[in-house]
């Protein structure tokens, strides 16, 4: 398929797909993570490419047939590791019955709150969520050293002027949206507190939170929304995020326990992992929704600047 | 504190980074940066010392016991390792200020230290633990910041470079991510001990096959083994000159690290190498990489490819060892990594001190620069004599013991191979020489100055241990040595 545009909505409707099919095997909470971040900001920011890089995939002439032997012989080999695996949902597999167990019939006495997969993800393993923050703030960063452009030229009035017409157009989108964005916030707000008790938690919050915010730039445009949150107060809010995970694992490090012991966190262990919990899901929450709008702002300001020096081009093209 | 070491090691460069996104001034990140290489430096030796008198140590993250929470254990083999990253890292980072300033605009120094901190907390993350889940988020860190890192680089070739290392990197850490969720499936663990354990029970079955061949090669594109090598060269030419000194240095070995933690820990020696064919498929590959990427240095013209040639050549050299599955060829194979972080480091800084004065580093422009820049094409050459295993230096050390393990073998045809592999290496080094020394000056060149002082500090001491470890090899030879038996469960 050469259309790119196709093959990005295709992405967005394999994830959505993925996505129930997690539902299907009762998995939610990947589910949800799958369906914010597969189908909702991935195919958002592979949009603003395409915007940059055009519609449709250049022609290329090498036939890449190694490449096709090679995938069909990695498939091969994952279809012949399938045979001898244990049936789906059988009882007696491997992963039911040595590590699972215990997440199962201890944590809520052991950490104290319903979701089983929060309390995985949060506090028996979590360092492994540390690590994949700091994957995400990794991104972050990698973003901006490519994409940056260093200090902003000066917007004359000329661009300002391309910039604000642009968006003129769109009038009931725009209203609709200003609507709609108290409630994505407030959803995020929710996902980020609900966590402990249903599908949800700091991933796909930062993501939501993320959206809203990309959808007010998109209609109001990079300058108005660059007003609102500037790129220092980004970056800030990205880094403290990250500190504030670790410093959790410190402070209970200080109070003589283990990294990411939250037992010592209260006087109560319940309680001090409920603390621990929350602060950590607030510091993956941060991370998550600055990173995602950092990146955002740095393709869409590319963008911009391509599309101002083009625009430029052709006035002063006219006016000549 | 004495008990948190192996967390420490990890988390005190990991905060770090985060922090110089506040700093922002670039001279204050870097010195900021150095002091936090410098600690991990620190806490590298004092593990490496409490693991050589006491054992292995366990810490147990968020306080929960081991296969349920996730186990850092550090044993002799994982402090060899941490030594040998946060030594080089904090020695690269000396002469990184000079060095970037004349290489990345500078709006992206600050930028530049924090990939370079994620960079290595990922790979000291990868050897720290002991659960294999963590090992790939690590991965990922590592990966993810060595991507936009050799992006940086101020040739437009380091974008495609890095792309290219971007597919092959994420293909590699996809396969490694597939086996362990197979074996995740065949037994129910993920941490590396409990898995060891509960393995050989399934061990005959297709999924554990299937899960032993993606972890394997996976890493294996990781480590840039012939034939899964076309992404490195490109990657180290064109990064920014720290970036190569210290990825060089490190990045591959943490490769090998992986391939040793799971051949010999998780899927067991018996299972690697008797019931899978990977001893012949690993000697077979590592002789043909040793061949073809000297043959292919030899040809090269940007002098930063012709050692990056050389890099495929000596992980043949490491393959070859591990191939030999006994306790001196296991050996030979860690004295290697310790001594081949030593030659390239060294090596690819003064590359960098050359790229400082010229801009470039043709091999046209190396033309009468051994007057103009004594100190650097001295250090080059001593790194050179290293990697072809001239006495008196750790090239020869590492290639004594991997000559010893093959004969002991009995495997003579291919220890000659392996002499005859050096002799490639004398050819490659030699036309550097013949340029530097021997050539005069292209007409329209203008004369250089030697290479600035904070280059020359960490690419002398480099060099100094080059000449020390070789002639002094208790320390390495000790602790290898120990690593070794203790994979082979061999009680010292």
């Amino acid at each position: 398929m050469k259309d790119l545009f196709a093959v990005v909505m295709l992405l967005g409707i394999y994830s959505l797909l993925s996505a129930s099919f997690f539902v299907a095997m009762d998995a939610v909470d990947v589910a949800f993570t799958e369906a914010a971040v597969g189908a909702g900001i991935s195919t958002l920011l592979m949009l603003v490419v395409i915007t940059m890089t055009g519609r449709s995939e250049k022609t290329t002439r090498h036939k890449p047939w190694l490449a096709l032997l090679v995938v069909v012989f990695t498939g091969g080999v994952l279809i012949y590791g399938t045979f001898d695996m244990p049936y789906f949902g059988i009882a007696d597999a491997p992963i039911h019955s040595h590590v699972a167990p215990r997440y199962i019939n201890e944590s809520m006495k052991e950490i104290g709150i319903p979701n089983i997969v929060t309390s995985v993800l949060a506090s028996y393993r979590a360092f492994d969520t540390f690590g994949e923050v700091v994957v995400i703030f990794t991104a972050g960063i990698g973003v901006m050293a490519l994409l940056s452009v260093g200090r902003r030229p000066e917007e004359d009035e000329k661009t300002t002027a391309i910039n604000d017409s642009m968006h003129e157009e769109y009038l009931v989108i725009r209203i609709v949206t200003k609507m709609l964005i108290p409630f994505i916030l407030l959803y995020a707000l929710y996902v980020q507190f609900h966590g402990d008790f249903g599908p949800g938690g700091g991933f796909q919050a930062g993501v939501i939170f993320a959206a809203a915010i990309i959808l007010y730039t998109m209609l109001f445009g990079l300058t108005t929304a660059r007003k609102v949150i500037n790129q220092s107060f980004i970056q800030f809010i990205a880094a403290a995020g990250v500190l504030l995970y670790g410093c959790v694992g410190i402070v209970s490090m200080l109070n003589g326990a283990n990294f990411f012991d939250y037992n010592v966190l209260a006087s109560d262990p319940v309680a001090g992992q409920h603390l621990g919990i929350l602060l950590i899901e607030w510091g993956v929450g941060c991370t998550v929704a600055s990173v995602m709008i950092m990146i955002f702002f740095n393709f869409a300001g590319r963008r911009e600047m391509q599309q101002n020096n083009e625009k430029v081009n052709n006035i002063e093209g006219d006016s000549l | 504190m004495i008990s948190h070491l192996p967390i420490l090691q990890v988390i005190v460069p990991l905060m770090a980074a985060p922090i110089c996104l506040l700093l922002k001034r670039s001279q204050l990140v870097w010195l900021f940066s150095l002091f936090a290489s410098a600690i991990a430096f620190i806490i590298s030796v004092l593990l490496l010392q409490q693991v050589m008198t006491s054992g292995v140590i366990s810490y147990e993250l968020g306080g929960w016991e081991a296969p349920w929470g996730i186990e850092y254990r550090i044993d002799k083999l994982n402090a060899f390792l941490l030594l040998i990253i946060s030594a080089i890292s904090t020695v690269v980072l000396i002469a990184a200020q000079t060095s970037i300033e004349k290489e990345i605009p500078k709006e992206k120094h600050t930028l530049f230290y924090i990939l370079y901190l994620l960079s290595l907390t990922g790979m000291l993350g990868i050897v720290s633990t002991g659960d294999a889940f963590n090992v790939f988020v690590f991965l990922e860190i590592s990966s993810l910041s060595a991507y936009a890192l050799i992006a940086l680089g101020q040739d437009r070739r380091a974008l495609w470079a890095s792309y290219q290392y971007l597919i092959m990197g994420t293909i590699g850490a996809t396969f490694i991510l597939i086996g362990i969720g197979l074996m995740y499936q065949m037994t129910g663990t993920l941490n590396m001990q409990d898995l060891s354990q509960r393995l050989p029970e399934v061990a005959q079955t297709r999924t554990v096959f299937t899960a032993f061949a993606f972890v394997i090669v996976g890493v294996c594109l990781k480590l840039a083994l012939f034939p899964l090598h076309l992404w490195l060269p490109n990657a180290y030419a064109y990064a920014p000159s720290i970036v190569t000194a210290f990825f060089a240095a490190t990045a591959t070995k943490v490769a090998i690290y992986l391939l040793i933690r799971f051949t010999f820990t998780v899927f067991g020696l018996s299972f690697s190498f008797t019931t899978l064919p990977l001893q012949g498929l690993f000697l077979l590959l590592g002789l043909t990489g040793i061949f073809v990427a000297s043959s292919a240095a030899i040809y090269q013209n940007n002098v930063k490819h012709v050692f990056a040639y050389s890099s495929i050549a000596q992980v043949g050299y490491i393959i070859v060892g591990l191939s030999t599955s006994t306790i001196t060829g296991l050996t030979a194979t860690l004295l290697h990594l310790f001594n081949h972080a030593l030659m390239k480091s060294a090596i690819f800084l003064a590359l960098g001190a050359v790229v400082y004065r010229l801009g470039n580093v043709q091999l046209s422009s190396f033309n009468g620069l051994g007057r103009q820049m004594p100190l650097t094409m001295a250090a080059i050459v001593i790194g050179g004599l290293s990697l072809i295993g001239v006495p008196l230096t750790v090239g020869f050390v590492s290639k004594w013991y991997l000559l010893t393990a093959l004969l002991e073998k009995g495997w003579w045809p291919v220890a000659i191979l392996i002499l005859l592999g050096s002799l490639l290496a004398v050819i490659y080094v030699w036309r550097i020489v013949e340029a530097a020394y021997f050539k005069k000056p292209l007409a329209d060149s203008v004369p250089v100055k030697e290479a600035p002082l904070f280059f020359l500090i960490p690419i002398w001491l480099l060099i100094t241990a080059n000449i020390y470890f070789g002639i002094d090899t208790r320390l390495s030879l000790q602790v290898a040595s120990a690593a070794a038996q203790s994979l082979f469960g061999v009680s010292p």
